[in-house]
């Protein structure tokens, strides 16, 4: 049996996890003190998530970046591959909060989505 | 907009602490609440703040720092809550008058029932931490370089060193990442890390971003721009251990050591500070030593959370708007002296409306302009004269006094505000 130890970052209270793993499934979570931090163990174990915040360029907007997220969180290996795709693109202002910015970024069905009303300059 | 004279409740700072305590207040029933911010928008250093893990407590969703701020900014707007934007608080008095100069109004004065003091924190800077070697360009505390990244679109470096483990420097360490640079190293001179175990995991621990703690900065290299630091393994007392230096090339290095609440406007007020925290005593409604005057969030302690900092705001804006309708209905109970025609001034410079009814009331006053003939002495409400005598001259070295007797109470409730006039009979 391996052992596999991480710290949960489901929320800032930083659980240390200890997760017992038999070949590729997890047998036994220990150390998390909520259901996310089961939630969170068992993922990392197998295939880390991660949400992924930047910016993309907005034109004529009031600052020259626009502040984005990923909705939910993506494979920790695809990461890059959607920066990529968000640094390629310029959006027009104004944009609303949580107005879509990219749908289904690289497949992964999470859209990328404004972090915050930017109005027109 | 139009600025009030005397507001129910000022607040100054519009980031998180502020924006809670203001929808507080507006909810709490004080009608007029103004919220001063230096910036040109809401929001304060959460706009900068573009990474999630915002709102778990409050809206038990994972947001980044500008969608948290958003739903507070959207609120407040919603509750006709008063904005002054590209606004200094020059002066705070423990009376609560506030001195503003405002880029679209000028110099302007305003008069605060409560205030709450939101002006969150600062960074400290090279000059705090004593770090020697030279003055290089290069060197820039995390949260410039956060401003500067995620809103203002411009890379400060190619190679960077951090120093200090806080959590604005481990978050930059992976932003910076994301945008092309490279981050060589972070040193902490603790022997744990001094921001959240998570930060650790998801900003360094992910990017393979190595961490020395009981590491500091011995020397920063380079003339025009850094060039390298050179780094010290430390005892635990902080003395360098000769042997352990190594030099890291790098053109950037970022400072993320710590935050001081920041009260210089405090201090003007007369707000007594806990030199442990650097931020005001309080009570429990984060009321100061000053009465009428609250404080929340980073200019209080420095929080790791910004939910904590919201609820302390809540707490804060509350007790204010509790304070300012007491201290509303306190001064509706006075009556304004005002010295009118050749009067200097007058003591008291105000009269509670029920004081008549315990006896005479002296007013003392001065004469601008010395009169040598007869003159009339005249106190008078808005509309009604309530009493007058004659003196047969008046000079600014003798002090002149006109009595209020119980007789005249019913008139002097009626007026809204005294004024004493003091002009010659011939020109009556």
């Amino acid at each position: 049996m391996e052992e596999k130890n991480f710290i949960c970052t489901a929320c800032p209270m930083g659980c240390k996890l200890i997760v017992r793993m038999e070949g590729d499934e997890v047998v036994k979570i220990l150390g998390h003190r909520c259901r996310k931090g089961e939630t969170y163990g068992r993922q990392e174990a197998i295939a880390p998530q991660r949400m992924v915040a930047s910016t993309v360029r907005i034109a004529n907007g009031i600052h020259p970046l626009l502040p984005v997220y990923t909705k939910g969180s993506i494979p920790k290996r695809k990461i890059f591959e959607v920066l990529e795709k968000i640094r390629a693109i310029e959006v027009p202002a104004p944009v609303k909060a949580e107005d879509v910015i990219i749908a289904n970024v690289i497949g992964t069905g999470v859209d990328v989505i404004a972090s915050r009303d930017m109005p027109e300059k | 907009m139009i600025i009030k004279k005397q507001y129910d409740v000022v607040v100054i700072g519009a980031g998180p602490g502020g924006l809670a305590a203001a929808i507080e207040a507006k909810k709490g029933g004080a009608d007029d609440v103004l919220v001063i911010e230096r910036d040109v928008e809401l929001g304060g250093i959460l706009l900068q703040c573009i990474h999630n893990g915002f709102g778990l407590q409050t809206f038990k969703e994972d947001l980044p720092g500008p969608e948290y701020a958003q739903r507070y900014i959207n609120e407040a707007k919603s509750l006709g809550i008063s904005f002054l934007m590209d606004t200094m608080v020059m002066d705070v008095t423990s009376q609560r008058k506030l001195y503003l100069s405002s880029r679209d109004f000028g110099y302007v004065e305003v008069d605060a029932h409560a205030i709450v003091l939101a002006m969150g924190c600062r960074e400290r800077t090279r000059a705090q931490v004593r770090l020697p070697g030279y003055r290089p360009n290069g060197v820039f505390t995390a949260g410039t370089a956060q401003r500067w990244v995620n809103v203002e679109g411009y890379m400060p470096g190619e190679k960077f060193v951090i120093l200090g483990s806080g959590d604005i420097g481990m978050i930059m360490a992976r932003r910076l990442t994301f945008e092309g640079a490279h981050v060589e190293r972070v040193l902490e001179i603790q022997s744990y890390l001094s921001g959240l175990s998570r930060n650790y995991v998801q900003c360094l621990e992910d990017w393979g971003i190595p961490l020395q703690l009981n590491h500091t900065i011995k020397k920063i290299i380079g003339k025009n721009r850094v060039e390298a630091i050179e780094s010290v393994a430390v005892d635990e007392k902080w003395n360098f251990i000769p042997g352990t230096e190594e030099i890291i090339p790098c053109d950037t290095l970022l400072l993320s050591v710590g935050l001081i609440p920041e009260n210089e406007l405090s201090k003007k007020a007369g707000v007594a500070l806990d030199p442990v925290t650097g931020g005001p005593f309080v009570d429990e409604h984060f009321q100061t030593n000053v009465p009428g005057i609250f404080a929340a969030g980073n200019v209080v302690h420095v929080y790791d959370l910004v939910d904590w900092v919201s609820l302390a705001g809540v707490e804060a804006g509350r007790s204010a708007a509790e304070f300012a309708l007491a201290e509303k209905e306190r001064s509706a109970r006075y009556i304004p002296l005002v010295p009118g025609k050749n009067v200097r001034y007058i003591v008291p410079h105000k009269l509670d409306k029920k004081a008549l009814e315990k006896g005479d009331i002296s007013l003392q006053m001065r004469v601008t302009k010395p009169i040598e003939e007869d003159v009339w002495l005249e106190v008078h409400g808005e509309k009604n004269s309530i009493v007058r005598r004659s003196e047969r001259y008046v000079r600014p070295g003798e002090m002149v006094t006109i009595v209020l007797k119980p007789r005249m109470a019913a008139e002097v409730e009626k007026a809204g505000r005294l004024t004493v006039d003091i002009y010659p009979k011939s020109e009556a």
